[in-house]
C-alpha cells in the first residue's frame, strides 16, 4: 500500500491524525499512540515490523519518529510525535514490539525523552552514571574540543 | 593488582659461574630471548583489530616475528596492542587490563585512534583522547587508520629493537 | 530423576561477567550473565564500549565530510556503509547518477559483502574451537578481495571510496581480468569450506538446534540480514526494494529453515554463491562512461527529510538524515543492524550452556563499531 492509503485509512479510524506535508509522514498526538500502533500492528495493515524511533531536537519541541515496515505486506510508514518542551515523555512501545525495548533505551539516553512503562529504562550507550543527553541541542561537554567550520 | 616485586634478571644470572664476562652476554641472550618470543593480548577495540587480526593470519605472519601467541588473558601477555578508539566507558577496563599484566609489559597504540584519538579528537564526547591520556606509557606508536599489516610489523621490530637495547637490566 | 530431586541439586546462582575483553564477543561487548551451574538462566548484555558519538559528529561535518565517518561504522564492509550514506544524500539531493557508476557500486558492495562473510564464517568457526585453520583459509581469501580494493582505492580496510555523485575513481586498468580470477578461486572455495566444515559432525553438533530464533520473533525484534533470512523469511532489500541496478541481475536469497546457529551460517554460505553470480553479471555489463563525480563537495540540500535502507552484509542499514537548508545535517541518525540484532540475544541463550552463547554470538555476526556507533 502507498503511503496516503495508509494514512487514509488511520484517518478513518482516528480522525486525530494528520499528515504532514513536506515528508508524508503521520503526525498523531502522544496520547493516542498506544492505541494507533495497536491498530497498525492487529489491524489488515499488519505492520509486524518497528524499524527503528529517532528524535529530532527542534529546541521548541522534541519529534519522535517512528518507522514501521509491514514485511508480509510490503509497506512502511513513518508515525511522528511532537513532544513539547518541558513535557518529554510518551507510552512505551515495548509490549508491542520488543525491538522498541533497546531502541527506546538509546532515546532516552541520547535525547532525555522518558518512555512511560518500560520495561528497563536505562542509559544503553553512555556510561550508567553519565551527566546530561548528549544529542539535545543544547548539550556541552567540557572536554570537548570543537572543530572550526568551513 | 599489578606484580610489583620482581626478581631482577641480574641476579638470577649472578649465581651462575663465571662472573662478569658471563653477565653481559646472558643479559644479551636474556633480552634477545625476550624480543624474539612477545606474547600479546588478544585484545581489539575497533577497525585496527580487523588489521590486527589480518597480521596475524597466513599472508602476514606475525609468528615470524615471535608474537604470534595471542592470549586471552592478560596475565600471560607481554605486549598490548591498543588496536582502536578509546572511549570514555573502556577507559577503566584498559587501565585494570594494564595494571593486571605481569612486569615486563610493553604497549603498542597502533592506529591514529590510540595515538591521540585520529578522526574522532574533535567534536565527540566519548572519546579518549590517546592512550597516553590514560596514564599508560606507550612504547611504539603506529599511524595510520588503520595501520597496515606491514606498519604493524614494522612497530613490532621497532619495539623488539628497543626491548634490545634496554638499558636498565632489572626491566 | 524427578522435579524434587532436581531442585536438590540446583546450585546457587552465580553471577559472571563475559567482556568487555573477550576474545569471542568479537569487540567489546559486555554480557553479565547469571548462572545455575553452567546453565545460563539470565543474560544482559552492555554495549556502548565503542560509543564514538557518531550522530553528534554528524551534525559538525558537511555531508561529504562524513564520508569517512562511515568507513567506521561497520568496519568490515565499509563499502555497503559508504554506498548506504551516498545513496542517502543523493535521494536528499535528487540526484542521479550515471550507469556506470552503479555497477562499479554494486560490484564493489557484493565483494565487500564476501569479504564480510569470510571473517564472519571464520571467526564463528574459531569460536566453535576450529582452532585457526577456518580462519586462516577465509582471511586467506579475504585478501584477495583487499587486493582488489587496494587497487581500487588506496586502502585495505577503511576505503572512502563512494562519493556523492558516484564513486571516487573509475576501475584501474586489467582489475575486471583480476575480478574474474577471483570469481573462479573463490568458487571452488566456498566448495571447500562446505566440505571442511558445513557437514562436519562436529561443527553439526555445536551449532545444529542451537539458538533457535523463530520467525516471528526475529520479525519482532526487527532482526534484519542473513539473520532473518535463517529464520525462514524471505526478505532482502536487494529484492524487494530494489535499489541501484539490483533489479536487472539475476540472483537467489538463500533461506534457513529453523533458524539456529548452523543455519545463519549457512545462508552466509549460500549468500557468498549468489555474491559471485551478482558481481559475474555485472561485470559482464558494466556500460562504458565516466562514474567520478563532477559536481562541487559542499551540498546544501532544502530543508527536508529522507530515511533510506540499504541491505548490508549484517543486515538493513537505515539513514536518517534530516536537512535544515545549510551544508550541515540538521540531524543523522544511523539505523545499524548489529543493534537490533544483538538485542535478541538474551532470548535466544536461556537455557543453554555458556559455550551456547560464542556459538550464538557467533551465528549473529555482531559488530560492535555499528552497535554503538
Amino acid at each position: 500500500m502507498r503511503t496516503n492509503e495508509i494514512f487514509m485509512a488511520i484517518k478513518t479510524d482516528f480522525p486525530e491524525a494528520r499528515q504532514e506535508e513536506e515528508t508524508g509522514a503521520v503526525i498523531i498526538p502522544k496520547e493516542s499512540l498506544l492505541k494507533i500502533t495497536q491498530y497498525l500492528k492487529n489491524h489488515r495493515l499488519a505492520f509486524d515490523n518497528l524499524h527503528c524511533i529517532t528524535a529530532i531536537d527542534r529546541a521548541e519541541r522534541v519529534e519522535l519518529a517512528y518507522t514501521l515496515y509491514s514485511i508480509s505486506e510490503h509497506h512502511g510508514i513513518t508515525l511522528k510525535i511532537y513532544l513539547t518542551a518541558g513535557e518529554e515523555n510518551v507510552a512505551s512501545l515495548a509490549e508491542l514490539w520488543k525491538s522498541a525495548n533497546w531502541l527506546e533505551r538509546e532515546v532516552y539516553d541520547l535525547f532525555g525523552v522518558i518512555f512511560l512503562n518500560h520495561p528497563d529504562l536505562r542509559r544503553i550507550l553512555n556510561p550508567y552514571d553519565w551527566k546530561g543527553h548528549p544529542l539535545r541541542k543544547s548539550y556541552s561537554h567540557p572536554e570537548v574540543s570543537i572543530k572550526p567550520r568551513l | 593488582m599489578a606484580v610489583t616485586e620482581r626478581i631482577p634478571a641480574s641476579k638470577l644470572i649472578q649465581r651462575i659461574p663465571g662472573g662478569g664476562v658471563f653477565l653481559t652476554t646472558s643479559e644479551n641472550i636474556f633480552k634477545w630471548g625476550k624480543a624474539s618470543s612477545l606474547w600479546p593480548m588478544t585484545f581489539g577495540l575497533a577497525c585496527c583489530a580487523i588489521e590486527m587480526i589480518a597480521t596475524g593470519a597466513s599472508r602476514f605472519d606475525i609468528d615470524r616475528f615471535g608474537a604470534g601467541v595471542f592470549r586471552a588473558s592478560p596475565r600471560q601477555c607481554d605486549v598490548m596492542i591498543i588496536a582502536g578508539t578509546i572511549c570514555v566507558k573502556m577507559n577503566d577496563c584498559i587501565q585494570r587490563l594494564y595494571a593486571q599484566m605481569p612486569e615486563p609489559k610493553y604497549v603498542i597504540a597502533m592506529g591514529n585512534c590510540a595515538i591521540s584519538g585520529g578522526i574522532f579528537y574533535y567534536d565527540t564526547y566519548s572519546v579518549t583522547k590517546g592512550t597516553d591520556s590514560l596514564g599508560i606509557p606507550v612504547d611504539v606508536f603506529i599511524p595510520g587508520c588503520p595501520p597496515r599489516p606491514e606498519n604493524l610489523l614494522f612497530g613490532l621490530m621497532k619495539l623488539q629493537e628497543k626491548i634490545r637495547n634496554e638499558k636498565d637490566a632489572d626491566k | 530423576m524427578n522435579t524434587s530431586q532436581t531442585k536438590d541439586i540446583c546450585t546457587e546462582e552465580f553471577l559472571i561477567n563475559m567482556g568487555p575483553q573477550h576474545p569471542s564477543t568479537h569487540g567489546v561487548l559486555s554480557l553479565e550473565l547469571k548462572l545455575d551451574g553452567e546453565m545460563i538462566r539470565d543474560c544482559t548484555a552492555h554495549i556502548g564500549y565503542l560509543h564514538r558519538s557518531m550522530e553528534k559528529l554528524a551534525e559538525n561535518r558537511t555531508y561529504t565530510q562524513f564520508i569517512p565517518y562511515t568507513d567506521r561504522l561497520d568496519y568490515v564492509a565499509s563499502m555497503n556503509n559508504n554506498m548506504g550514506y551516498v545513496m542517502a544524500v543523493e535521494k536528499l539531493l535528487n540526484l542521479e547518477i550515471s550507469d556506470r557508476a552503479k555497477y562499479i557500486r554494486v560490484i564493489a558492495a557484493e565483494l565487500n559483502r564476501i569479504a564480510s562473510h569470510l571473517i564472519a564464517i571464520g571467526t564463528f568457526a574459531q569460536d566453535l574451537g576450529a582452532f585457526a585453520t577456518p580462519l586462516f583459509y577465509c582471511f586467506r581469501e579475504r585478501e584477495k578481495i583487499i587486493d582488489i580494493f587496494d587497487q581500487i582505492c588506496g586502502n585495505r580496510l577503511t576505503y572512502n571510496y563512494m562519493r556523492i555523485g558516484g564513486v571516487q575513481f573509475d576501475l584501474p586498468k586489467g582489475i575486471d581480468e583480476k575480478i574474474k580470477k577471483f570469481i573462479k578461486y573463490m568458487r571452488s572455495k566456498v566448495d571447500d569450506y562446505d566440505w571442511l566444515l558445513t557437514y562436519n559432525t562436529i561443527f553439526l553438533a555445536r551449532s545444529k538446534h542451537i539458538g533457535l530464533l523463530p520467525k516471528d520473533l526475529a520479525i519482532n525484534y526487527s532482526v534484519s540480514g542473513p539473520n532473518l533470512r535463517a529464520s525462514g523469511v524471505k526478505w532482502d532489500l536487494r529484492k524487494d526494494e530494489p535499489y541501484l541496478v539490483y533489479e536487472k541481475l539475476e540472483f537467489d536469497i538463500p533461506v534457513g529453515e529453523n533458524g539456529d546457529s548452523w543455519d545463519r551460517y549457512k545462508v552466509r554460505l549460500e549468500e557468498i554463491r549468489q555474491s559471485l553470480k551478482i558481481v559475474e553479471q555485472a561485470l559482464g555489463a558494466l556500460p562504458e562512461g565516466d562514474p567520478t563525480v563532477k559536481i562541487g563537495r559542499i551540498h546544501k540540500p532544502s530543508p527536508s527529510e529522507i530515511y533510506l535502507r540499504t541491505e548490508n552484509p549484517r543486515g538493513e542499514l537505515g539513514f536518517f538524515i534530516i536537512s535544515d537548508g545549510s551544508a550541515y545535517p540538521y540531524r543523522l541518525k544511523i539505523r545499524s543492524p548489529s543493534f537490533s540484532n544483538l538485542a535478541v540475544l538474551p532470548e535466544l541463550v536461556k537455557g543453554l550452556k555458556i559455550a551456547d552463547i560464542v556459538c550464538i554470538l557467533g551465528s549473529l555476526d555482531i559488530l560492535m563499531g555499528e552497535t554503538d556507533r
